[in-house]
């Protein structure tokens, strides 16, 4: 199993189960970052960008997502003032720009954008900026999967970008305690299937190791200074995960010390009856791996890329859209 | 159109990016025409890159054209709005194996939009149709209130003329044809991409905006003779698009080599970054060219004689089998699809 969105993106963009062996399979796991976000951090965005004065400002893949009755795009359509951005920098900078509207930056994503935006949370911006902090992190969920027991996960192929912030050390828990080979990941075609013969090798002489395939850019100790960013800032908390539940140490929120930039206790919206799964949608099996896309009945038929009923169907990096595009 | 998943029913963005949303537009549109064609000529329902238009007594066809052009910004590395405006009608006219003869244009304008950069646009406008030798025969101008437009629109019709027994279009291609691309692919729409506000990406990459009038000239003699069994410019929705239409009209499937498809490094970069697909990503100066097979050889070399096909490469064939698909030869061997894109290209997070 890998759990990284552009693990799955690789391995569908160059066909790589097509020339597998049929006794070998890739799972996909919760590798999305877009498509674990619960639907009550959407629906706050929403709530928060239907006030006059605010500019909520996102990365492109969160616009479309269907939360529980809208999405940030249909909210846009209505009239909202909503913003897609390349990094907190730039929401930073429309902070500057618009001293009199609050701009809001909807912060998502693992490990690999967490350092971005304590950054930029560090720096002193302006105070008319703030952030929803939907952050989550890899490892807990990793601890999670393994205890499925349906999945009978053989090895794990790791993201090498969340690797490249934390270091290799977090994941060697798995093969140690869970005996469960364990590979750190680059994103070319030939990492993968590099990653593949590493794990295969481990299984035949019964290794339970964690190795780095990609030593091009993963030190074992990780970047320090982005880790050190991100324990200034952040507490590691207790989060949500849509489709799959609350995972212990599987978010962050940001630190007291900073709450005038946390969007959650500047505007102090409540949302209660969110939607994560709506009725028929398997996302949450797909997630965790215990379906392919295309055993879900909506799957091609209600649901597409363009009429997403659930998360995965939306992101490049959620499994039903890499399917659906690369079939 | 069918309604939205919430039941709302409004034109979002994507149904102007050239994927399967902007077909539901375009047949929300179409559908209520009475009359689709004139003598049993390509009309408005083939969606071909034009409409002809059989004159019966003369062994000639008129072929017409319509385009509306807007870009942002409207000055970009390679090119500017009056050479896109002029260039995109050529392009389609040449597509259906035809001469261009003439066009009309219309500007419709923003109030308050800068006379000297109008200035600017409409030189190069007439420029580049002095270039290709179209004339411009007919216009008209619009002045919009503030707000309700983004600075300029340039609307344009343009004619040209064909021998009636040329065939080439979008539901014309046969088993064993080859396909031809006359360039590297998608470096309009990473040019642009990479000037967008907020990226600030430094690169020297620029459109690969031209007209295709060299091209249609090189290969003249072969379009006559039915060598050539369909042309298409890949610009918007890119070459997945273009090889996706063509595979649906004609009833076949279309096999791509990955390692002959020509993709500047730059191209491949700025796609990475965003998140998107350089088969999707706009062209305005290339061409797809399907070729029969004993011809290909000819043709080819022709094209590769030319400025704008030094770079040409023959990057796939055309089969009978598994219908209206298009599939793709990965570098490492592997075989997939290649889907029409689906609406608006947006960037994706890491």
């Amino acid at each position: 199993m890998h759990v990284c969105g552009t693990h799955e993106h690789t391995i569908s963009k160059y066909g790589i189960r097509s020339i597998l062996p049929k006794e070998l399979e890739i799972i996909s796991g919760p590798g999305c970052p877009v498509c674990v976000c619960p639907a009550a951090d959407i629906d706050k965005a929403i709530e928060i960008g239907k006030r006059e004065d605010t500019i909520i400002t996102t990365f492109g893949d969160m616009l479309r997502v269907p939360a529980t009755n809208l999405s940030l795009t249909e909210l846009r359509a209505q009239g909202a003032d909503v913003r897609i951005v390349y990094g907190p920098n730039d929401a930073v900078k429309i902070a500057k720009e618009n001293p009199d509207k609050e701009v809001i930056f909807f912060a998502i994503g693992f490990e690999t954008t967490v350092p971005l935006i304590g950054y930029e949370i560090k720096i002193n911006p302006p105070l008319n900026f703030s952030v929803i902090c939907a952050h989550k992190l890899i490892p807990a969920a990793l601890e999670l999967l393994i205890g499925i027991d349906q999945l009978n996960i053989d090895g794990f192929i790791s993201p090498g970008h969340v690797a490249t912030i934390i270091g290799t050390k977090p994941f060697q828990l798995f093969s140690d305690a869970y005996h469960v080979p364990n590979v750190v990941t680059g994103f070319e075609p030939n990492d993968v299937l590099m990653a593949l013969a590493m794990l295969l090798k481990q299984i035949k002489n019964k290794e339970y190791k964690t190795e780095n395939e990609y030593t091009r850019v993963v030190k074992s100790e990780g970047n320090k200074i982005a880790q050190k960013i991100i324990t200034d800032v952040f507490d590691s908390v207790s989060s949500p995960w849509r489709g799959i539940g609350r995972i212990l140490d599987g978010g962050l929120a940001i630190k007291d010390s900073y709450s005038k930039y946390d969007a959650d206790k500047k505007f102090d919206i409540k949302i209660e009856n969110s939607i994560d799964i709506q009725p028929g949608c398997n996302c949450h099996l797909v997630m965790t791996g215990k379906i392919y896309p295309y055993e879900c009945k909506m799957f091609k038929k209600i649901c597409t890329p363009e009429k997403p009923i659930g998360p995965c169907m939306v992101s490049a990096e959620g499994t039903c859209a890499i399917y659906y595009k690369y079939g | 159109m069918k309604s939205d998943v919430k039941g709302s029913k409004i034109i979002r963005l994507a149904h102007g990016s050239g994927g399967t949303l902007q077909s539901e537009l375009i047949e929300f549109i179409v559908k209520g025409i009475a009359q689709k064609n004139v003598n049993n000529g390509i009309g408005v329902e083939e969606l071909d890159d034009g409409a002809t238009i059989p004159l019966k007594n003369y062994d000639k066809e008129i072929v017409i054209t319509a385009d509306g052009h807007t870009v942002f910004p409207l000055f970009f590395p390679g090119g500017d709005l009056g050479k896109l405006s002029i260039c995109g009608t050529v392009n389609d006219i040449l597509m259906m194996g035809a001469e261009p003869l003439a066009l009309s244009s219309i500007y419709i304008i923003e109030e308050g939009f800068n006379f000297d950069i109008l200035g600017k646009i409409v030189k190069s406008f007439n420029q580049t149709a002095k270039e290709v030798g179209i004339a411009i025969i007919a216009g008209d101008t619009k002045v919009m209130p503030k707000t309700t437009l983004n600075e300029i629109i340039i609307a344009t019709s343009g004619i040209g003329i064909k021998d009636t027994d040329i065939k080439i279009c979008d539901n014309n291609l046969k088993a064993g044809d080859k396909i031809i691309v006359t360039g590297s692919i998608g470096d309009h729409g990473a040019a642009l991409m990479a000037k967008r506000e907020g990226l600030n990406l430094s690169t020297n990459l620029e459109s690969d905006l031209a007209h295709l009038k060299e091209i249609y000239l090189a290969i003249k003699e072969n379009i006559k003779q039915n060598h050539i069994h369909a042309m298409k410019d890949p610009t918007r929705g890119g070459i997945a698009s273009a090889l996706n239409e063509w595979s649906s009209k004609s009833d076949v499937s279309i096999w791509l080599e990955e390692d002959a498809i020509p993709i500047k490094d730059e191209v491949n970069s700025i796609c990475d970054i965003l998140g998107l697909e350089p088969f999707n990503i706009a062209c305005e100066g290339r061409a797809l060219i399907a070729v029969d097979s004993n011809y290909v050889d000819e043709v080819f070399k022709k094209i590769k004689t030319t400025n704008l096909g030094e770079e040409a490469r023959i990057i796939g064939e055309v089969k009978s089998e598994e219908h209206k698909k298009v599939f793709l030869k990965t570098i490492i061997g592997g075989t997939r699809f290649v889907d029409m894109p689906l609406g608006e290209s947006i960037p994706r997070i890491c």
